[in-house]
C-alpha cells in the first residue's frame, strides 16, 4: 500500500511539473464540445437533445489522447524495468499509474463538464447525474485504456492503433453513461444505469491491472 | 568422495543449465553459475554473446527457456517478490526522470524498493557517488555521467544482497569508476554479491569469470527453437 501511494504521489508530480498533458486533454474536451454547435447549428433545442452523448463522446476522446503516455515515457527510460522489479505485484504498479491517469486527465473533465453542459443548453436536471455517470464511468476508461496502452507498448504509431482497440471496449461506459442523463432528463431513475457503470467500474478495477500487467510484461522479454 | 562434497558450503545463489531464446534464437544454453556470498561473477563475451540477456534472466526480467535459479536451495520462480526485495538491478537506462531533481528520483526508488530506508541512507547514497551539491538539480540537466551515478546511487539507497550490473561503467570517468569499485568492494566485504558485465576495465578482485560465447551454441542447435 505504501508503494501504490509511492507510485501514485510521484505520477502525480510528474503530471504536475510537466503540466501539458491535463491541460491538453481539458482543452481538447472544451474545444470539441464547442465544434458542435458550429456544425450542427445553434438550435437550442436540437443542442439540448445531443448534449449529454457529445459530452460523453467528446469526453471518450479526450481521455484517449494522453493514454498513449501512461507507459510509453516509463518503458523508454528505464523506469518501467525497475517498476517491474520492485517487491511489489506488477498489478499494483499499474492500478496506481491508471490512478494517477484519472485524477490528472478524468477529474479535470469532470470540472470542465458543467460549464460545457451549460454551453450546449443541458436542462439543469440532469446536471447532478452527469457528473455522478462521468464520476462513476471515467475511472472505467482509464482502466481500460491502461489494458490498451500496456499492449501497444513498443509499437510504432502506436497512439492510432490504442485507440482502435479501447474504443470498442468503452461503448457500454457511453451507452450507460449517456443512459443515465437521459433518463434524469425525462424524469426518470438513472440509479440504474449508474449501479451498472458501478458494477463495470467493480469488474474493471481488479481485471484491467491484471490484464495490463500481463501485457507489460510481455512488453518488458 | 561423498563428505568432500558436503563439506563445501552451498552456494547462496546459482544456476544449472541455463538456455536463453530470444526471438527464436538460442542465445546461450547449458550455462551453469554459483556464487556465494562476497562473491562476485564477471560477465565476459563480445557483443550480443548473451551478457544483458543473463542478467535480464538473473533479475527474473527474462524467463529462462529451461534450467533453474536457486536462492540458498529454492527456486527463485517461487518467490518472485522476495527475489526482487534482495536484488538491485541496473540496465542500459538510468530512469532518471527529467522533472524529477537528483534526490527525488533516488527516493523514489528507495522508497519503493525498502519503504523503511529512512531518508538518511539516500543522502549518504548521494554523497558516497559524488553527488551531494546536486541533489536539488532537476535531472533534465544532468549528464550521462551524472545521470549514471543517480542510478548506481540506488544501490546504496535501500540494501540488497544481490546486485546484477549490466555494463556500470558506461560514462563513468576514472575517478567515478574509482568509487564505483570502493562501492562493490564494500559491498562484497559485507557478504554482499555482485553479477557484473563490462567492456572497459573494472577492478573486481576474486571475481570468477564468465566467459558467455563459450555458451552459445552453433549450427543446427542455434536454430534448435524453429
Amino acid at each position: 500500500m505504501t508503494r501504490f501511494a509511492e507510485i501514485l504521489r510521484r505520477d502525480l508530480r510528474l503530471a504536475l511539473r510537466q503540466g501539458s498533458d491535463s491541460i491538453m486533454v481539458v482543452a481538447f474536451f472544451v474545444l470539441g464540445v464547442v465544434l458542435f454547435p458550429f456544425g450542427i447549428g445553434p438550435e437550442p433545442n436540437i443542442l439540448a437533445r445531443v448534449a449529454p452523448g457529445v459530452l460523453w463522446v467528446t469526453a471518450l476522446f479526450a481521455s484517449m489522447l494522453s493514454l498513449d503516455r501512461l507507459f510509453q515515457g516509463d518503458y523508454e527510460d528505464g523506469s518501467l524495468e525497475l517498476l517491474a522489479l520492485t517487491p511489489t505485484p506488477l498489478e499494483v504498479v499499474v492500478a496506481a499509474k491508471a490512478a494517477a491517469h484519472w485524477l490528472t486527465t478524468g477529474l479535470p473533465l469532470l470540472a470542465a463538464a458543467p460549464l460545457l453542459a451549460v454551453l450546449l443548453n443541458l436542462d439543469p436536471e440532469g446536471f447532478t447525474t452527469l457528473l455522478l455517470s462521468m464520476l462513476v464511468g471515467t475511472p472505467v476508461l482509464s482502466l481500460i485504456g491502461a489494458v490498451g496502452a500496456a499492449l501497444v507498448l513498443g509499437a510504432r504509431r502506436g497512439g492510432v492503433l490504442l485507440s482502435l482497440l479501447t474504443l470498442p471496449l468503452t461503448v457500454p461506459v457511453l451507452i450507460f453513461g449517456v443512459g443515465a442523463v437521459d433518463a434524469a432528463l425525462h424524469g426518470l431513475e438513472a440509479g440504474p444505469q449508474i449501479a451498472i457503470l458501478g458494477a463495470m467500474l467493480a469488474a474493471a478495477l481488479p481485471l484491467a491491472p491484471w490484464a495490463a500487467a500481463a501485457a507489460l510484461r510481455q512488453a518488458l522479454e | 568422495m561423498v563428505p568432500a562434497m558436503t563439506a563445501e558450503a552451498p552456494p547462496d545463489f546459482s544456476g544449472t543449465d541455463l538456455v536463453c531464446l530470444r526471438g527464436g534464437r538460442v542465445v546461450f544454453a547449458g550455462l551453469d553459475f554459483r556464487i556465494s556470498a562476497g562473491g562476485a561473477l564477471l560477465l565476459l563475451g563480445p557483443n550480443g554473446s548473451g551478457k544483458s540477456s543473463l542478467l535480464r534472466l538473473l533479475a527474473g526480467l527474462l524467463r529462462p527457456y529451461s534450467g533453474g535459479l536457486l536462492w540458498r536451495g529454492e527456486p527463485v520462480a517461487a518467490d518472485v517478490e522476495g527475489h526482487a526485495r534482495r536484488t538491485h538491478y541496473v540496465g542500459h537506462h538510468d530512469a532518471v526522470k527529467p522533472v524529477l531533481s537528483v534526490a527525488e528520483n533516488l527516493r523514489f526508488w528507495a522508497m519503493l524498493h525498502d519503504p523503511a530506508a529512512a531518508e538518511g541512507r539516500v543522502a549518504a547514497a548521494l554523497a558516497r557517488f559524488g553527488l551531494a551539491d546536486l541533489a536539488a538539480i532537476p535531472g533534465r540537466i544532468l549528464s550521462a555521467g551524472q545521470k549514471r551515478r543517480t542510478n548506481l546511487a540506488r544501490l546504496l539507497a535501500a540494501p540488497s544482497p544481490l546486485w546484477l550490473l549490466d555494463e556500470p561503467t558506461t560514462a563513468l570517468d576514472a575517478r567515478a569508476i574509482g568509487m564505483l569499485e570502493a562501492v562493490l568492494a564494500e559491498h562484497r566485504a559485507g557478504g554482499g554479491m555482485v553479477v557484473l558485465s563490462t567492456h572497459a576495465g573494472i577492478d573486481l578482485p576474486g571475481a570468477t569469470e564468465l566467459r558467455l560465447d563459450t555458451f552459445t551454441p552453433r549450427g543446427e542447435l542455434a536454430e534448435m527453437a524453429l
